[in-house]
């Protein structure tokens, strides 16, 4: 391998465990070309530290405070590398669906940390070159641009396990929007906006894959961009020849398509 | 085991029944001709009696050849053989006790009178024989359905002792990948806490093997369990974790199942600490009162911590052991409020090891 006086890559580590983020440094430490510019105890300062420093790799722990390592993939849209550190082999499948490089189980000696660095670092030549590597494991080719981490992250969810809190991000700020307060939320091109509590949260989350990781008895597509929560609808109302709108408890007035008028006068007959 | 012979009340109400029997086949000598009622009772009783030890007979050849398995014609030529070799049998003692009554003058000429009775007597007598058959299969099927329960029941108790066994002896094994982690991590940069680390791992995996054998320890030892797996925690966790025991004295003495309440302790460090930025502290208590352990372990908790895949397995089986062992002699209450997380036992304090 010819090595470059190139640019180094810059690196954060996110993990809880000041033991384990040692044995990273450590083993980083032998590599010259790596820069790690920030070590990371919890989801928050992870979201923090990479949507400020923009790494080229991340080593990502699943289990932490705060946040989990896929809800801080759903709040980053900067695209990098991203390694797996964990003790559970039960996220592997959901690891890979997210385009993680590669997953490594703790402990992990050197020869299996070389690999894992190997595959990162051929990520990161790849998308130098403007290229995006399709993960091993999925074996089609993308061509196109990638969904957003976040829709990735709900594709990989498994089946009849819905979530319990959506995470949303203000700039570096991150805040948990759990789905009991979620009133609405609504399409606005490549983002969805939620409505709780009276305020709105951007996201960069297609609608469709929202709607899929939000549990249908609770929630309904109904409109082409809007998700409403069915506890908070308090009537259906006639507003135009053949349309409707839904009137939240809140007197929010949400429209209502026709496919949506039957889904939603099928579950107010119930 | 014969389900009548094996059993001498059962044998008391089977030959009861045959007293009536005696008394028809009396009333059908009596109403034949020629034989007094005297004669008639003196010769059925006893000759009835000895035919109901006779037809006992019909378990043996009953169980030789099951309903369910064997041909008609097996069943048949079995059972109407056995009923003719059997009544055969009968009719000659039913001469032999005639002519024994009439050789010692009690009812003089009798064996003469009866001989015409014969061939009634034979009838009478493969008829009940079958009746026997049939009341064997019935209890044939009562003592299969009853065995077959018996196994049903005894299969759920060993299934049942085969998962508490399991229960007993799963240590995480997320834990020992963990601690295993920050060992790697210490061999370069700390080798003596490394050993230590390494000490005091071994220390705890060789307390909980020989645990899953007990079905009870003294409070005391599973408190020291407790203190080695935080031990090792705490070498993970740094000072994150802070524990703080308040066992009274009467108590450490109380048997209770082992790994009772190392799944809580776990569980509040994975759930509790592990989830706090800044750490948290766990406190257990533990104290006799009437006969009664109570035991509450509590610690500090992020409510808002992301959701976790093992969430609860922990408390779930606490909760079953203590129902399968104590029934509802035993409570269990978990609660939480704002940044705490609470966990209420309360079981019979058992003094002395119990076979249970």
């Amino acid at each position: 391998m010819s090595r470059k006086p190139e640019k180094r890559s810059r690196t954060v580590i996110v993990d809880d465990e000041a033991l384990a983020r040692q044995v990273l440094r450590e083993f980083l430490g032998l590599h010259p070309e790596i820069e790690v510019v920030a070590e990371c105890a919890n989801g928050f300062e992870a979201v923090k530290a990479v949507t400020e420093l923009k790494p080229d790799l991340l080593f990502l722990d699943i289990q932490m405070p705060k946040l989990d390592g896929f809800e801080v993939l759903e709040l980053i849209d900067h695209d990098m590398a991203i390694v797996f550190v964990t003790a559970f082999d039960n996220y592997a499948i959901k690891a890979f669906e997210v385009h993680a490089v590669d997953y490594l189980l703790k402990p992990y000696g050197a020869d299996r940390f070389e690999a894992a660095l190997g595959r990162a670092k051929l990520r990161m030549g790849d998308k130098s070159r403007g290229g995006i590597v399709a993960p091993e494991s999925s074996g089609n080719s993308e061509t196109s641009v990638p969904p957003p981490l976040a829709d990735l992250a709900a594709a990989a969810r498994p089946p009849a396990q819905y979530i319990q809190r959506v995470p949303v991000r203000d700039g570096t700020r991150v805040f948990i929007i759990p789905v009991d307060k979620l009133d609405y939320a609504e399409a606005q091109d490549d983002y969805v906006s939620l409505c709780a509590e009276g305020k709105k949260h951007l996201k960069q989350q297609t609608i469709s894959s929202l709607e899929a990781a939000l549990d249908p008895s609770r929630f309904m597509r109904i409109h082409r961009s809007f998700i409403v929560n069915l506890e908070r609808v308090a009537r259906v109302e006639p507003y135009a020849k053949d349309s409707h709108v839904a009137v939240l408890l809140n007197g929010t007035q949400l429209p209502v398509s026709r496919a949506g008028y039957a889904r939603l006068r099928a579950f107010l007959d119930r | 085991m014969h389900p009548i012979l094996g059993n001498l009340r059962r044998l008391g109400l089977y030959l009861l029944a045959w007293f009536p029997i005696g008394g028809l086949i009396a009333y059908v000598l009596a109403t034949s001709g020629g034989i007094s009622t005297g004669e008639a009772l003196a010769l059925a009783i006893p000759l009835a009696l000895l035919f109901g030890f006779m037809c006992l007979s019909a378990w043996y050849s009953c169980r030789g050849t099951p309903l369910d398995h064997s041909s008609l014609t097996r069943l048949a030529a079995t059972h109407l053989l056995a009923a003719g070799l059997m009544s055969g049998c009968w009719i000659f003692c039913v001469k032999a006790l005639a002519h024994e009554l009439s050789r010692l003058q009690i009812y003089p000429g009798l064996d003469a009178r009866v001989s015409k009775d014969y061939p009634l007597l034979f009838g009478i007598a493969v008829l009940l024989y079958l009746l026997a058959v049939a009341l064997h299969y019935v209890l044939l099927t009562l003592q299969d359905a009853q065995e077959a329960e018996a196994r049903v029941l005894q299969a759920g108790i060993l299934a049942r002792e085969a998962e508490l066994k399991a229960l007993k002896a799963q240590v995480n094994p997320h834990f020992l990948f963990n601690s295993l982690n920050s060992i790697s991590a210490l061999t370069s940069s700390d080798a003596v806490k490394a050993r230590e680390m390494c000490i005091l791992l071994g220390d705890f995996l060789r307390r909980t093997l020989g645990l899953g054998e007990k079905s009870a320890i003294p409070l005391e030892e599973e408190m020291s369990l407790i203190r080695a797996f935080l031990a090792v925690e705490k070498i993970r966790f740094g000072p994150r974790i802070q524990m703080e025991e308040n066992v009274e004295k009467e108590a450490t003495e109380v048997q209770i199942p082992p790994l009772l309440l190392q799944p809580l302790v776990e569980n509040a460090v994975g759930h509790g600490i592990a989830n706090l930025v800044e750490g948290g502290w766990i406190r257990l208590d533990a104290r006799c009162q009437n006969g009664t352990l109570s035991i509450v372990v509590e610690n500090s908790y992020d409510p808002d911590a992301p959701p976790r895949r093992r969430n609860g397995v922990g408390l779930v089986n606490v909760r079953q052991r203590l129902a399968t062992r104590y029934g509802n002699l035993a409570t269990f209450d978990v609660t939480h409020d704002a940044d705490r997380f609470r966990v209420a036992l309360t079981l019979p304090a058992e003094r002395e090891a119990q076979k249970s």
